[in-house]
């Protein structure tokens, strides 16, 4: 427990740090440190892993083993339509759930979702798959990822 | 014990190239090169096949003083091994260990911060360890 909360404190300091610099709420640093973060990372954590046959099968590598190790639970959906769409589910997203539930925050949450997006963005990118990730905060602590593959 | 390792990017440009050898420095390059069909063949054909999932893909092809070795890891980066064919002391699991030193040299040359990645790796760490996994004392 005492080394999952340095992650958190460390996370919420880059928010506040990269935000602090600029007044304009632009989430692209944040999101750019998240990519470069994914695109390293995963070469180290796919170092024991069997090639993957496709598509689904390197998301579904995301949503466990990736999702374990960096937030140390599995997400609770995933969901696709088969034509490059996917719908990630977290129920409870960790770094969300330090702030109080509800709707009350809300206008607060896409800072601290903006690194997960660009985080699964990198790692998608070095194992081959052009994405485009945005998130979605209805309450909180839940946040959706939708994962939209560009194919071309 | 290996006479060439060689490092290629997911798009095939070469990442570093290590020869013992410098005379035959050219030569090995081609050799390397020429392994880059064989690669794509082979992860072409792992598409179907079960078995073939694994990152190792054996001994690409050979030739009368060479034998040449690939592995590829799941972003794409190919590692080729070259060594002599004339050693028949080295064991297919000792190829195997190179490329798993290989793999971890790698991953912690991209996880450092000043490494751009796509381009080529210039780190003299990892430059050292790799001549020492050719002299075969890693």
């Amino acid at each position: 427990m005492s080394e999952e909360i340095v992650f958190d404190c460390l996370h919420a300091e880059i928010v506040n740090y990269c935000l602090d610099n600029n007044k304009k709420h632009d989430l692209g640093i944040l999101e750019y440190i998240g990519f470069t973060t994914g695109y390293r990372l995963i070469e180290r954590l796919t170092r024991e892993v069997p090639r993957f046959k496709d598509e689904l099968e390197t998301m579904k590598f995301i949503c466990t083993d990736f999702w374990t190790l960096i937030y140390k639970k599995q997400v609770d959906n995933l969901r696709t339509n088969n034509n490059g769409m996917y719908v990630v589910q977290d129920k409870a997203f960790r770094f969300l759930t330090r702030i109080s539930p509800g709707t009350q925050q809300l206008e607060h949450a896409p800072k601290f979702v903006a690194f997960t997006c660009g985080l699964v963005r990198g790692a998608l990118s070095n194992l081959g798959i052009n994405s485009t990730v945005t998130a979605e905060v209805q309450s909180i602590p839940a946040c959706k990822f939708h994962i939209e593959v560009n194919r071309n | 014990m290996a006479f060439c390792i060689a490092v290629i990017g997911k798009d095939n440009a070469p990442l570093y190239l290590a020869t013992s050898d410098m005379e035959q420095e050219l030569q090995l390059q081609y050799h390397v090169h020429a392994a880059l069909d064989v690669v794509e063949e082979k992860c072409l054909l792992g598409k179907g096949a079960p078995e073939s999932k694994e990152l190792y893909l054996g001994l690409l092809y050979s030739t009368e003083n060479h034998k040449i070795y690939g592995f590829v890891t799941n972003s794409r980066v190919k590692f080729i091994v070259v060594i002599d064919s004339t050693n028949v002391a080295l064991r297919e699991n000792e190829v195997r260990a190179i490329f798993r030193n290989l793999q971890v040299l790698y991953t912690d040359a991209v996880c450092n911060p000043f490494y751009i990645p796509g381009e080529s790796l210039t780190s003299k760490k990892f430059d050292r360890s790799v001549q020492k996994l050719m002299n075969g004392n890693a």
